[in-house]
């Protein structure tokens, strides 16, 4: 392990993940295969505890995640004290189980802002890749309680095989709901995305089209509304800034209290993640050894060491360069100077041709009693 | 619809969803919204405090021309610049 800089700032964001339940089984799922239970989960005084930590030590905005959240039975209060500790709290919800009573009493805590997934702009096939009939539906409903509310609305859309033709479409979806911004995010290979690689990879053509396509659209719809465009790594030249950069700008804390420095690094062997039940959160910003452990350029290897880069995209993400080269010190593959970015490249065009299209009947769908499997 | 271009008329606001807020552990202002956490200097705080949806665009201008006795044709220019770049990103509406 390096020794932490000298400096360290204060974090700008925390994922709250209240919980890892969810009716919806999206094969995507960025949680971790190992789900927490709900016995695990951490109660509504430990969370309001969490929170408050979190405003003293700087943190701006809070995104109360899971799983889906609305799932916890104590989620307007949770809301209520993040207002009161004058966070920005966004709420980052797959709909279901949203009231149009639920939706009004949020607003009325204080809630600043609601993140709502659609799986596709095709009915039938969002519900297929949700795993969970009649979603599809309820989103459009939980939309409309939401517009009703006069909630800003945010739609966020992951991008993989079965979609990835109607990713314009889904933009439009998302302007009609009366979203002011958008996510289309390509696919990230951690968790249940990971296991489910190559029923979700798409081809290089078929990213390269659906990429041109979003691009136009920002140009487009500039003033009506915002795309931020994930772009999928399997197919880039440079690496994403991960996290802005590992333990610099943002924190997660997992349903049982770990605090993580994003939400895949348990697949790191060797860190010790401290949990809030233990420390404090200024504590663990500070001194947990996986918050310190890839912090500052120190643990870099070529080619990252020496690249002008470094400063902008961190080398990447750890999590991905520990699942294709096997070592999380490694540049992120997804850059064009890593010795491992042609591997990666011909892994996505191999699993792209060999899938099936429209190929729903191949997911393992999330599951919360599923444990690790053997890969 | 909300067009881009900020106009003398122009009442803006910022939006539901989008807060100034001074953030007292770093010392400095900062625009929340959706996302995204904007550092406002001093000179953005002053446009963006008087961007209460009853207040015109010419209105803001005078007021800050007067107050931080400032050439009008140039605030005017900063103003609209700020208020259209921050219209595209849907933080101002017009």
């Amino acid at each position: 392990m390096t020794a932490p800089p000298d400096k360290i700032e204060p974090p700008a964001g925390l994922l709250a993940e209240l919980t890892h339940r969810c009716p919806l089984g999206c094969p995507y799922c960025s949680n971790p295969l190992a789900l927490e239970p709900r016995e695990d989960e951490l109660d509504t005084s430990e969370w309001q505890r969490i929170l408050s930590e979190a405003a003293a030590l700087g943190v701006l905005q809070v995104h109360l995640s899971g799983g889906e959240p609305a799932a916890r039975r104590d989620l307007v209060q949770i809301t209520a004290h993040c207002a009161r500790e004058g966070l920005y709290t966004n709420l980052i919800t797959s709909g279901i189980g949203l009231t149009r009573e639920k939706i009004s009493e949020l607003a009325s805590a204080g809630l600043d802002h609601v993140q709502l997934s659609i799986q596709d702009s095709d009915e039938r096939s969002a519900d297929l890749i949700a795993g969970y009939e009649g979603a599809y539906a309820r989103k459009r409903l939980a939309a409309e309680w939401i517009a009703e509310e006069g909630l800003p609305l945010t739609v966020n859309a992951v991008i993989h095989r079965d979609n990835i033709a109607r990713a314009g479409r889904m933009v439009e979806l998302a302007v009609s709901l009366g979203a002011r911004r958008v996510e289309i995010a390509h696919t990230q290979y951690y968790g249940w995305a990971m296991r489910n690689r190559a029923a979700l990879m798409p081809s290089l053509a078929q990213a390269e089209e659906a990429i041109a396509e979003v691009e136009a659209l920002k140009k487009k719809l500039s003033g009506i509304i915002v795309i931020d465009h994930v772009i999928p790594d399997y197919h880039a030249r440079t690496p994403k800034a991960c996290m802005g950069g590992w333990g610099k700008r943002v924190l997660n804390v997992t349903p049982s209290g770990k605090a993580l420095p994003c939400h895949a690094a348990e697949t790191i062997p060797g860190l010790v993640f401290w949990s809030v039940r233990e420390h404090s959160l200024a504590d663990i910003w500070q001194n947990s050894p996986a918050f310190n452990a890839f912090r500052g350029f120190g643990w870099m290897r070529e080619p990252c060491r020496s690249c002008p880069r470094k400063a902008a995209d961190h080398g990447g993400c750890r999590c991905q360069a520990l699942a294709l080269t096997g070592d999380a010190r490694e540049a992120d593959p997804a850059c064009h100077l890593s010795p491992y970015h042609e591997k990666m490249q011909s892994l996505a065009e191999a699993e792209a041709k060999a899938g099936a299209p429209e190929s729903g009947f191949a997911y393992h769908y999330r599951h919360m009693k599923q444990r690790q499997p053997a890969e | 619809m909300t067009g881009l271009a900020a106009g003398a008329t122009s009442k803006p606001r910022l939006p539901r969803g989008v807060r100034l807020k001074y953030d007292a552990t770093r010392g400095e202002w900062h625009l929340l919204a959706p996302e995204r956490v904007i550092r406002a200097d001093a000179i953005a705080v002053e446009i963006l405090k008087r961007c209460d949806g009853s207040s015109t665009l010419a209105q803001i201008v005078d007021d800050l021309a007067a107050q931080f006795s400032a050439d009008r044709a140039r605030v005017e220019q900063d103003v609209r610049m700020m208020l259209s770049e921050l219209a595209a990103k849907r933080m101002v509406d017009l």
